[in-house]
């Protein structure tokens, strides 16, 4: 990805029916903190949702908080609803998601995920490394 | 005492100490009841729900036998938000972190071989509450138990859901008359049912400090208690049935001093603002579960200490109800024998440590009584707030709340603040950000709850479709959109009828909605 020197975009969102959203604004007021463009979709989006706001924010990337144990039905679907829509945007999961998936979420083309208890040095550059743009904001 | 207490060393106890106001009486800041566990423990009541109602039952059964005293149902997220298994939006959440429950016939599954008229069941649900409710009382009553006999709780506390935990489907104001259908509903029907149970644990989950999670929780209540009265009732003929949950966090005495708090709170109000004059509707009973997000994903063993403080202190706050969290609750939904060592933990302090032998055995303690008295100073701050903002009403001043999107600001700001103590360091937190040795690399058994569940419930769901009077399912929802229509008429009744004809959750929500209209939130972030 070319480093236009522009703040990285970050679509966050809650994919389903699950209402926990405390990590998520905790997640979205870090990155503000650390100068991303954040695009905060809130509570029940669907695929075709996150899909358009991606499309019109021309976002860097997409992050999707998952704790409702739907991950490994929700994550492929996501990643494989952006390929669709030929929008080359990594996603990244945070919530509770048990070490034995993350071979089956990376396989599915899940850039990376997050667990409770990350620190925001860990949020922040996992999202600039998702995005391409380590060292940069 | 015909009963003594002896310590381990043969000393003999005395039921309580200190001088009045004691335990059992005004403003029971001391606890409910004159004697408290001496002369009955708390009920360990275990929250489970995962799979299909069969799946979930064989785990009720299990609790049973292993001496749990209470069942509690946890729901999957389609059944908390009013949605069909067979829902667009359903897809990859059926059964997956709670029961999934479409129809009738899975309420029958859910308690197969369960004696509803002897053990009292807690269901965890608030925007289609007044449904699941329809659904128990049927099932019961297939099985020769009246409705009057049931005991349990149902949460319908829908005000916190728009606050803090989201599980919201219609806007609030009709939310709130469905609450109060329910509160009218059980005061004729259900003299031993517990409408709401208004929590303050999602609250305090989403992120707010003890005092908000103590505040908002009671105004809350508050808002019930005014919306009860303008639907009718005499406050004594509900207040003595209203119970409450309550997070039990790891801040040990802060934690005991907000229960203490919270039961003179509730006696003050309830006596001197809204002129309840039977005692029982003074006495704030509620329920404790440790707090699920102090739980690390790092070195899971840890979380087994933390819940052992945690439930320690909401014992010597004096709870009437328990559930312990599992340790492996940051990684999965609970384990099977992650569960029971949670139940042990209680097991141990019931039965082991002596703590149940004295009533309050903290009333007394210059820094417990500070604490108590501070916690109370701080929540009466957040209510003369609502009160103004309420024009002198709380259940206005918490609509306004809502509206305006407060609540969810001040949770929010407590939530950042703390993530950024930990991460400045200022806070410790064993595992994640000290004593980090020995992270990594769980090979705990974890509960999987696959794509098959999905599957087999669908093809349930399916099943009862097919095989039901559809015409009397049409029936039932006209009659169900007729009495949504008209405030006055209780929409339990017409409930009853439309789940007993095998109607589903998300087509009564779906009827309802048409009439309610469905809530969308402004995000705050």
């Amino acid at each position: 990805m070319v480093d236009t020197g522009l703040p990285i975009r970050v679509v966050l969102a809650k994919l389903g029916l699950d209402g926990h959203d405390r990590g998520l604004k905790v997640v979205a007021r870090m990155l503000r903190d650390a100068g991303m463009e954040v695009v905060y979709l809130g509570l029940r989006q669907t695929t075709d949702n996150i899909v358009a706001a991606v499309e019109q924010e021309d976002a860097d990337v997409v992050g999707i908080s998952m704790h409702n144990a739907g991950h490994l039905t929700l994550g492929p679907l996501i990643v494989k609803a952006l390929d669709e829509a030929g929008l080359a945007v990594p996603v990244v999961i945070g919530g509770i998601v048990p070490d034995a998936d993350l071979p089956e979420l990376e396989a599915a083309g899940v850039a990376a995920v997050l667990g409770p208890g990350a620190s925001v040095e860990e949020v922040v550059s996992t999202v600039r490394s998702a995005a391409g743009r380590d060292g940069s904001t | 005492m015909d009963d003594p207490r002896l310590t381990l060393s043969g000393i003999p106890l005395s039921p309580v100490y200190g001088e009045g106001p004691l335990p059992g009486e005004y403003p029971y800041t001391r606890g409910v009841h004159t004697d408290m566990y001496r002369s009955r423990l708390w009920t360990m009541r275990m929250f489970a729900g995962f799979g299909t109602a069969t799946d979930t039952n064989g785990r009720f059964r299990e609790l049973l036998r292993s001496g749990s005293t209470g069942l509690s149902t946890a729901f999957d997220m389609p059944t908390l938000m009013g949605r069909d298994s067979d829902h667009p939006w359903s897809l990859g959440e059926v059964g997956r972190a709670g029961v999934a429950v479409d129809t009738v016939e899975d309420m029958s599954d859910l308690f197969a071989d369960v004696d509803l008229g002897g053990v009292s069941t807690s269901m965890t649900i608030n925007g289609p509450a007044a449904i699941l409710l329809a659904m128990y009382v049927v099932v019961a009553e297939q099985g020769g138990v009246d409705r009057d006999r049931l005991a349990g709780t149902l949460q319908n506390d829908i005000l916190k859901e728009y606050q803090a935990q989201k599980e919201y489907i219609f806007p609030p104001r009709p939310s709130v008359r469905l609450v109060t259908d329910v509160i009218r509903f059980t005061a004729a029907e259900m003299p031993r049912w517990n409408p709401v149970s208004v929590s303050g644990y999602h609250i305090r989950e989403a992120g707010s400090t003890a005092v908000q999670e103590l505040a908002f929780t009671l105004a809350n209540g508050f808002a019930y208690v005014e919306a009860s009265v303008a639907a009718g009732l005499d406050v004594d003929a509900f207040a003595p049935r209203l119970s409450f949950f309550f997070n039990s966090h790891v801040d040990f005495f802060e934690e005991i001093g907000k229960f203490r708090a919270a039961r003179r709170i509730w006696a003050r109000w309830l006596r001197d603002r809204y002129g309840a004059v039977d005692e029982r509707s003074l006495k704030l009973r509620f329920h404790t579960q440790t707090a699920g997000v102090s739980l690390t994903a790092q070195q899971p063993e840890t979380n087994i200490a933390r819940v052992a403080i945690q439930a320690l202190a909401g014992v010597l706050g004096g709870t009437q109800s328990l559930h312990t969290d599992s340790h492996d609750e940051a990684l999965a939904l609970p384990s099977e024998a992650a569960a029971r060592t949670a139940l042990r933990t209680q097991q141990v302090i019931a039965h082991e440590t002596g703590v149940t032998g004295v009533a309050d055995p903290l009333g007394g303690s210059a820094y417990v009584e500070w604490m108590t008295d501070e916690v109370e100073r701080r929540a009466e701050e957040i209510f003369a707030h609502l009160d103004e903002i309420g024009g002198g009403s709380i259940l206005e001043g918490v609509h306004e709340g809502i509206q305006s999107g407060w609540f969810m600001g001040e949770i929010a700001e407590s939530a950042y603040r703390f993530e950024r103590e930990v991460n400045a360091g200022d806070r410790i937190v064993v595992g994640v950000n000290a004593f980090t040795e020995g992270n990594g690399g769980s090979g705990a058994d974890l509960l999987r709850v696959g794509q098959e569940t999905e599957d087999d419930q669908l093809a349930r769901l399916a099943a009862v479709r097919s095989g039901r009077d559809s015409e009397a399912v049409a029936a039932s929802l006209r009659r169900v959109v007729a009495d949504a229509t008209d405030p006055e008429v209780n929409l339990m009744p017409s409930l009853i009828e439309a789940v007993r004809a095998r109607t589903t959750v998300g087509e009564i929500v779906e009827a309802l909605e048409g009439v309610f209209g469905t809530y969308v939130e402004t995000a705050v972030i």
